[in-house]
């Protein structure tokens, strides 16, 4: 499996996103600077980590999603090409326009940094094949932009095409119907709040986000 | 030239950040107020010759995400003179 993890200056979660990577591949990443404007050919899944790019600044993500790196990131997606935003990476993935919707301000205004109890919706995506079905999922948030917010057409159109991949269990940050991830139309770009990758190795503290990564060999 | 690009959360999307400046209001005992809605303000300087068309499109593809916020664009040639 050909990987690639985008680094933009402020992204902090790079280096976890690309172990997470290593470990069930067995490949070393790719690490791409956000500066450049090709990726390497035969990528298989292009990661963008989580972390606080360019400072958070005009919006979370609105800088790094008009990088040099987004526009062959954006073919990629049209070839189908996996493409997974963690937090920040979902943010900046929204900004694209890959995702519907916006993260908004944590509707409490506080920065939420905990264990976040997650039912995995939909087990049939590219992202989700090895997470059984209905179950308990436990992953780590760190975020202070995580209020996943979209029009009632498009919540109904995510809901009614099963692309809805992670609900929170219970309201932490005021997210649209619990929304924690959603996929494309295509099923290819997956952008979620919790961080899996921080939970692949049972000295984190939980495993529940190693499936996810496994679900990328398929 | 000078631009002023007023960015606001559009009508019926939770302001987080203007309600908690609401309670704080309050909490320092200001009466009256009903409601707080917090943005942001752009100032552009820019050359005579970009488009009032050009500047829109800066505020559509960057500067509001137009998902959740709505913006004006206010041309501020004068006011913003440092003697005037």
């Amino acid at each position: 499996m050909q990987s690639a993890v985008i680094v933009f200056p402020g992204s902090n979660c790079d280096r976890d996103m690309a172990v997470a990577l290593e470990t069930v591949s067995g490949q070393k990443p790719h690490m791409i600077w956000h500066g450049d404007s090709e990726l390497p050919s035969g990528l298989d899944i292009i990661a963008i980590p989580g972390g606080f790019s360019y400072g958070d600044y005009l919006r979370s993500g609105a800088m790094a999603s008009r990088s040099s790196i987004i526009k062959p990131i954006m073919e990629a997606a049209q070839r189908g090409v996996k493409i997974l935003g963690v937090c920040n990476g979902f943010q900046i993935l929204t900004e694209t326009g890959l995702l519907p919707g916006a993260l908004m301000r944590n509707s409490n205004i506080h920065f939420v940094c905990k264990d976040a109890e997650l039912d995995v919706v939909n087990t049939d995506s590219k992202f989700t094949s090895r997470y059984a079905g209905n179950t308990l999922t436990s992953i780590p948030v760190a975020h202070h932009d995580g209020n996943y917010f979209a029009d009632n057409d498009t919540l109904d159109k995510l809901e009614n095409d099963d692309r809805i991949v992670f609900r929170y269990r219970s309201d932490i940050n005021g997210s649209s119907r619990n929304i924690a991830g959603i996929m494309n139309d295509a099923g290819n770009v997956l952008g979620m709040m919790p961080h899996p990758e921080r939970a692949i190795d049972k000295k984190h503290g939980g495993t529940d986000g190693l499936p996810l990564f496994e679900s990328l060999l398929n | 030239m000078k631009v002023r690009i007023f960015v606001t959360l559009k009508d019926g999307v939770l302001d987080p950040q203007g309600k908690a400046i609401h309670h704080a209001l309050e909490s320092l005992d200001f009466a009256g107020v009903n409601g707080v809605r917090a943005g942001k303000l752009l100032e552009l300087d820019v050359d005579p010759s970009v488009s009032r068309e050009e500047i829109d499109k800066m505020c559509s593809k960057l500067l509001a995400n137009t998902v959740i916020e709505n913006y004006e664009i206010e041309l501020a040639e004068t006011a913003l003179e440092p003697n005037s």
